[in-house]
């Protein structure tokens, strides 16, 4: 059984008592446990089940490559899957529980698939579920999609909330072992910005818990002293419990320091994300044991020989009474010492190599362990526990020599350096025949901005992995590494379906060798063939293991067969973290008119539009929408609306080449708009598509107010100074975009000039100011600008007024217009004004693909001028055919409203069997100044066609006929407007 | 071909599967070919087994720089949707939709079709208006969707937010028969149909030239040799400017990073595809049980396959804003894809310059759902050297003649 | 996640500041060109995996346009200068010739 010793534990508490749950179970552990080394220690060998056959699953290491103890944690809105035990920090009152089973962890009902394996290898079910084809979509894949995934789904709104902090240095280190602490030193000592990260809690890596010895003290003491002196140095920033998880490109990294994790509900944030811009990155990120494939490697029992010792050491855990140590290398004697000298049984070292000598193997000798050279285990005996071992010999096919019982096995397949963010962006890896793995390659580094090398790896990430050796900046090399894919090397096939690569996909070497037999040969192919490496550890313990079986396969060298692609991040990061703070209300910027607030207070109903809110509609008493909208159009036709216009863009344009410029950016001509004057203006884009529209005024001799749409200011603005710095250098004009900078109120309809009369303060008579002038002045004591201009065909006034004055402008406006029927109206009653008029909005009639010409408003596009943006794309054979569809008015014969969106049907279907089209509406309301459906629509020679019926597909099959007509449906002579 | 079905697995499992067979031939390439097609992605690999399947074209050689499959059609996020705006669109994407629903039987390879459903999310009054033309314009063309209003959003994805302060969900258009497929699948059903058709799959051979004579393409060099050719696809997504180059003609395309995500798995919690375009992100469950994520491209060209994580950023910020439990889930893997992009972000298959050459590229961001539509088309204008209906639309000249087919004016991205 | 220095405000500014505006020194054709030349102006890209001129903007700093040589395959940042030129700086393509002498230049 695994349980906790009486003495040792250098990372725990004893005084200490931490209750926490487990599946119900109550269980205790110390503080400095991890959940893992708690679970041990409270004998729960078994955690988990596998994704597959749901196979039991026992922890296998103590660091983030743990692929099987993935439990649930916490509750309801604090709950959250797959959280790694071994890497989970214990705390007071923990609440966890394992996943993939059902009805319970012991009894599984899902293990069926393991009993049934042999009919399940790998891509079984590329090759079955084919017929009948509803089978698949109704019985196969609902079952597969049950019995795939592995913790159950949140449900709640997260409880937590997270940070993003930015973090600039010259030097970013990322491991603090003995090697990041080492870099960290030199860097912070020569004067350079250090950041210096560890994801774990501790600092000092492999050395403390191997009790290294660095420059003739204990690495215990020399860790103590780094850190002590790195402390003092104002240019290093430390950080534990900070995981660097990707290097992007130019030095840029994430880290996610896990601040509350280990205090749920502290008030401090869960998680904070670095974002990190560092002139150079330094990985120290140490190594990973492997695995060996031997069959029956995946019982529960069966762990990574470092862990075993991690266990122990860290936590006085000993995950067996008797644990029998198989191995290649000498680091895996460590473990068998350390077993000893915690007073354990260790009642065999198998070492798979034919002769076995040096001093860590006479060390193990000299305390009495039992070390057979050239031998192999050829079955763990166990079902959820591991009962014992059969020994065989490495070389031959697996014939038991002996069997011993044990209640662990520890075992060690050689190191493989984390290799991860050295590879985010592109460094290259070599192979490394004496370590049997990848190392980085020095001569092909990723880049950074300039083309130098952006990252270095040093430490055991390096393939050096010796505290002495990387203080001493020596090869430590020690003895070779050699390759043991497969255990023993002849395993008939039985043993091989037995051997494990991927304990939590379930993926064995016989389901590698299947792959390759079948021509995955790649090893991408193989990967997505098996799903080896794709589980939540990415394949930390299994993708090289399955890389040497695959090239033994394929009778090739591993780096012809090479790697799969290292992506971020190097162990999952919460969602939660990414996402950062921005949520809910602060989600994205909310821009505000100075109106904003009023709005809110008096039944606005908001419309997004970019990030501006904007009223669709003002409800009172209990109104629907459709009601508001329908009261706020009548107020306005007969006696007064106001609208807050803030948003529309307003970008001031100036200078000796103003005019000149305008007349390339605008269809129509602006540089003889006299001073005092508005100008209805359209923009294309160089395709000649309209995409934007808008009031111009001439406000000096060089300088114009261009209006742009609510949607298009910053795009506008954006445009100009495009073509301002790109193309037209050499011309002297400024813009500034001053939309933010003023207010803007419409004041509409028959009593808006009683209402501004009486406010007084500037003659806005007809003949002082005519329709399409602006004026400057005051009104009601605010200094104003009133441009008389109209989207509503109604007498109109707009004013502008400095923002800071707006809100009371408006509240004024509102209260001395009471008298007058004075109400708000919102954006669509301004579209159903807009559209009884006939005029046309930028979004609605348009879309990207539509011509002036195409809306009729040839008017506006100047024959005259040699050059304005649009008009060599406008000329463009499709653009110029008279086949276009073009812009119409439209009525229902039965009065009703032609459905948003339909399009009006024409005889025939096309080659593909298409319904043929001769039209579609582009803005169709029910008017209730006409009391019935009215429309636009661009129709196939429609002006031509005027009096004609066209036919509207509804969806539900049904259709409506309209009547083309003149699209002014209301008062056509402008009358009202010139008011 | 040794057919599967649950017998021969059954039988294999006797004998510990010793006994499958390849599932596509690895030869070394022959003199010359009837045709070639640079490029054993899926459209690739499409195009040449319609060319067999449609026209008994079957002295065929796809050729391949890497291994097969492994461009956008391993890297893509395997929505499958037809609900597009334009004809010429609906029409492709529609006839890949319905290619997909038999192509496990049509293969004999379980690509796991899963017409789970797709919707888009209108979160403003300008996208309710451009999905509901989409609706109309959808019944015309024979595309089956439906715009639903807000509630049915919330019954046929319980996980998502409705009701978020900043863009309310206000309904949504719904294919029903819309869903996702094993992307890799694809490509190696595709692979062993047409290796079984007598075809050559050259894996592991860059072409590195194209020769060819009086405006006609002889043949093409690669590092395994020259090969000749009576005809030539070039399929090959993202660097299809690189061989048009070789070619001696220059394409509307330009080349930039699209990224996705996977979170770790988890049990069954969403049954539909959802994409939220206004805050652009779109998320799916995989069958392995992971959240499938992906947002809009990056926007520089870019050769690397990886892409900027402000990206990712802001693409779980949405998705965090739409489904909120998806907060404590853990993102486990991101990747990059080269994605190529043409001036009116619609796809060209067409004649080009060379009289015998013909290219199959600029599927953007919304290649996956194509490859079968893609494929028949291609196929049928490489057998009779012009486009039939489907690919008609899609010729290179649209560019001079300002004929867009433009899908980005319904308020819809297209992936 | 790129950092270009900005020519204008010698700012090593950040992706997220900056907005991406594709190939440069493209020649505008307006009306009276043909149409081969107004496709190949608003359609035609060289999009070369390799060395790239290409024009971005400093949109949440000063403001400015400028042009970086750029490669699109390893992403190494060549040099930036203003948007106001027809053609790269002579030093600017000593730089990049010498750095891959297999480029054909950005013509």
């Amino acid at each position: 059984m695994s349980t906790r010793l009486q003495s040792g534990g250098r990372l725990i508490d004893r005084s200490t008592r931490a209750e926490f749950m487990f599946n119900g179970k109550r269980l205790s552990g110390h503080s400095g446990d991890t959940l893992a080394s708690a679970l041990l220690a409270n004998d729960q060998m078994l955690v988990g089940r596998s994704f597959k056959y749901h196979r039991p699953r026992g922890i296998v290491a103590a660091g983030p490559e743990e692929p099987n103890a993935l439990l649930h944690m916490g509750q309801g809105d604090r709950f959250e899957p797959n959280q790694r035990a071994t890497t989970t920090e214990l705390f007071a009152g923990l609440i966890s529980s394992s996943q993939n089973h059902w009805p319970s962890l012991e009894y599984d009902v899902g293990v069926v698939n393991n009993y049934i394996s042999r009919f399940l290898p790998a891509g079984f079910y590329y090759k079955t579920f084919i017929h009948p084809r509803a089978a698949w979509l109704h019985f196969f894949e609902p079952i597969i999609r049950k019995s795939a995934g592995l913790g159950r789904a949140p449900t709640e709104m997260d409880a937590d909330r997270y940070e993003h902090i930015y973090g600039f240095c010259d030097v970013l280190i990322i491991g603090g072992g003995i090697a990041g602490l080492q870099a960290a030193l030199t860097a912070g000592q020569s004067g350079q910005r250090v950041i210096l990260l560890e994801q774990t809690p501790h600092w000092g890596g492999r050395a403390v818990v191997d009790g290294d010895e660095v420059e003739g003290e204990s690495a215990e003491d020399w860790v103590k002293s780094a850190l002590d002196a790195l402390k003092t140095m104002k240019n290093v920033t430390l950080r534990n419990r900070c995981m660097g998880a990707g290097v992007y490109d130019h030095g840029y990294v994430l880290a996610n320091e896990r601040v509350a994790d280990h205090t749920p509900g502290d008030g401090r944030p869960k998680q904070r994300l670095w974002r990190i811009r560092a002139g150079h990155i330094i990985t120290a990120t140490g190594a990973i044991e492997r695995p060996l494939s031997f069959a029956g490697n995946d019982i529960p029992g069966v762990m990574l020989a470092a862990s075993v010792r991690d266990y122990v050491v860290n936590y006085a855990v000993s995950p067996g009474d008797r644990t029998v140590v198989v191995t290649n290398n000498d680091d895996a004697y460590r473990t068998a010492i350390a077993l000893v000298q915690a007073g354990l049984s260790v009642p065999v070292i198998l070492d798979a190599r034919p002769d076995v000598t040096g001093d860590l193997p006479a060390r193990a000798r000299a305390l009495g362990i039992r070390v057979e050279a050239g031998r192999a285990i050829a079955s763990v005996k166990g079902g959820k526990r591991v009962t014992g071992v059969q020994v065989c010999l490495q070389a031959g096919e697996g014939a038991v020599m002996e069997e011993i019982a044990c209640d662990a096995v520890a075992m060690s397949g050689g190191w493989s350096p984390v290799v991860h963010l050295w590879s985010h962006c592109g460094g290259k890896l070599t192979w490394s025949d004496h370590l049997s793995a990848f190392v980085p390659d020095a001569a092909r580094p990723p880049l950074n901005h300039d083309g130098s090398a952006m990252v270095t790896v040093v430490g055991a990430a390096n393939g050096i992995y010796r505290a002495a050796d990387i203080i001493a900046g020596t090869a430590g090399d020690g003895p070779k590494v050699p390759p043991i894919w497969v255990m023993p090397q002849g395993a008939p096939i039985q043993l091989r379906s037995k051997m494990w690569l991927d304990y939590q996909n379930d993926v064995k070497v016989s389901d590698v060798q299947l792959a390759a037999q079948e021509g995955y040969e790649s090893v991408e192919h193989t990967k997505r063939y098996t799903t080896l490496g794709m589980a939540t550890d990415q394949g930390k313990l299994s993708n090289i293991n399955g890389l040497g079986v695959l090239s033994q396969a394929l009778g090739a060298e591993i780096p012809q067969v090479g790697t799969t692609t290292f992506r971020p991040p190097y162990t999952p990061v919460t969602i939660g973290a990414l996402a950062g703070e921005a949520r809910g209300d602060i989600f994205q910027p909310l821009r505000r008119t100075p109106m904003h607030d009023w709005h809110d207070k008096n039944g606005a109903y908001w419309e997004p539009v970019g990030h501006w809110r904007r009223a669709y509609c003002y409800t009172r008493n209990g109104e629907t929408h459709e009601q508001a909208v329908q009261r706020e159009v009548n107020n306005t036709r007969e006696n007064l609306g106001l609208l807050d216009a803030s948003t529309l863009g307003k970008i001031i344009v100036k200078g000796p080449d103003a005019g000149r410029f305008l007349d390339l950016l605008y269809t129509g001509v602006m540089s003889t708009l006299p001073i005092g004057k508005c100008r209805y203006g359209l923009m294309c884009n160089e395709q000649g598509f309209l995409s934007d529209d808008g009031v111009v005024a001439r406000i000096d001799a060089d300088t114009w107010l261009c209006h742009t749409t609510s949607g298009g200011a910053d795009r506008i603005h954006g445009w100009m100074e495009d073509w301002l710095q790109c193309e037209w250098w050499d011309w002297k004009v400024y813009t500034a975009n001053v939309t933010e900078q003023y207010a803007q109120v419409a004041v509409v309809g028959p009593n808006a000039r009683k209402l501004l009369e009486k406010i007084g303060g500037m003659d806005v008579s007809k003949d002082a100011l005519p329709f399409m002038q602006w004026a400057d002045g005051t009104l009601g004591g605010f200094p104003v600008r009133v441009y008389r201009i109209s989207f509503s065909g109604e007498l109109s006034y707009e004013i502008a007024i400095p923002a800071s004055q707006g809100a009371a402008f408006w509240a004024m406006l509102n209260t001395a217009g009471a008298e007058f029927g004075a109400m708000p109206y919102g954006t669509e009653c301004l579209h159903v004004l807009r559209a009884e008029k006939g005029f046309i909005m930028i979004g609605d009639e348009t879309d990207g693909t539509v011509t002036p010409l195409d809306l009729g408003l040839s008017w506006a596009v100047s024959k005259k001028k040699e050059d304005f943006l649009g008009k060599r794309g406008m000329e463009r054979t499709y653009l110029a055919n008279p086949d276009r569809w073009q812009l119409v008015g439209l009525e229902t014969l039965d009065g009703s409203v032609i459905p948003d969106g339909a399009y009006a049907v024409a005889d025939g279907r096309n080659d593909n069997g298409q319904r043929n089209t001769e039209g579609r509406v582009t803005s169709t309301y029910y008017s209730p100044t006409l009391k019935r459906g009215i429309a636009m629509g661009l129709i196939k020679h429609g002006p031509q066609r005027m009096g004609q019926t066209v036919t509207f597909h509804k969806i539900d099959g049904s259709t409506v006929a309209a009547k083309i007509v003149d699209q002014v449906f209301f008062d056509k002579a402008g009358e009202k407007g010139n008011a | 071909m040794r057919r599967y079905s649950v017998f021969a697995i059954a039988r294999e499992a006797l004998r510990y599967h010793s006994g499958w067979d390849r599932a596509w031939r690895s030869p070394t390439p022959k003199a010359s070919y009837d045709a070639i097609i640079i490029g054993a992605g899926g459209h690739g690999l499409a195009t040449a087994y319609y060319l067999g399947k449609n026209y008994g074209i079957t002295n065929v050689a796809v050729i391949e720089k890497g291994w097969l499959g492994g461009g956008n059609t391993g890297r893509n996020t395997t929505i499958i949707r037809s609900n597009y705006l334009q004809d010429p669109s609906a029409a492709i994407y529609e006839k890949a939709r319905s290619l997909y629903e038999t192509m496990s039987q049509d293969l004999n390879y379980n690509i796991m079709f899963s017409p789970r459903g797709v919707i888009m999310l209108a979160q403003t009054h300008h996208e309710v208006r451009g999905y509901l033309r989409t609706a109309h314009a959808n019944a015309l063309q024979g595309v089956e969707t439906q715009y639903i209003n807000a509630a049915r959003v919330k019954e046929l994805v319980p996980i998502i937010n409705i009701d978020g302060p900043r863009y309310p969900v206000l309904g949504g258009l719904y294919q029903p028969r819309g869903g996702t497929a094993r992307h890799d699948a694809v490509a190696w059903g595709y692979a062993r149909a047409c290796s079984d058709m007598g075809m050559d799959i050259i894996q592991q051979c860059e072409v590195t030239g194209v020769r060819s004579e009086g405006g006609r393409v002889v043949g093409v060099d690669t590092t395994k040799g020259y090969i000749g050719t009576k005809k030539l696809g070039i399929v090959v997504a993202g660097h299809s400017g690189q061989v048009a180059d070789m070619a001696g003609f220059r394409l509307p395309v330009e080349a930039v990073a699209l990224q996705a995500l996977v979170s770790e798995p988890i049990k069954p919690c969403m049954d539909v595809v959802v994409m939220a375009n206004t805050v652009h992100g779109y998320m799916s469950q995989s069958d392995k049980g992971e959240m499938v994520i992906g947002g809009g491209t990056d926007g520089f060209n870019n050769y690397t396959q990886r892409g900027s994580f402000h990206h990712i950023e802001e693409t779980l910020r949405a998705l965090v804003e739409t489904f909120p439990m998806i907060s404590r889930l853990k993102m486990l893997r991101q990747w990059g894809g080269i994605v190529d992009m043409t001036g009116d972000r619609s796809p060209l298959i067409s004649k080009t310059p060379l009289g015998n050459c013909f290219i199959n590229c600029g599927w953007g961001t919304g290649g996956f759902k194509a490859i079968p539509g893609s494929g028949w088309a291609m196929a049928e204008l490489m057998a009779k050297g012009e486009p039939g209906p489907l690919a008609a639309a899609f010729s290179i000249d649209r560019f001079k003649e300002g004929r867009f087919i433009d899908e980005s004016v319904a308020a819809g991205v297209a992936h | 996640m790129l950092t270009l220095q900005c020519p204008y405000c010698g700012v090593q500014a950040d992706e997220t500041e900056l907005a991406p505006g594709y190939e440069a020194h493209l020649k505008r054709y307006g009306p009276g060109s043909s149409p081969e030349e107004f496709e190949s102006y608003m359609f035609a890209r060289k999009n070369p995996k390799g060395v790239h001129f290409e024009r971005w903007r400093h949109a949440y700093g000063c403001g400015k346009w400028f042009l970086a040589a750029r490669d699109t395959n390893t992403l190494e940042v060549f040099g930036t200068y203003p948007a106001q030129s027809s053609a790269p700086p002579a030093d600017l393509v000593a730089k990049i010739k010498l750095k891959r002498p297999e480029w054909e230049g950005y013509k």
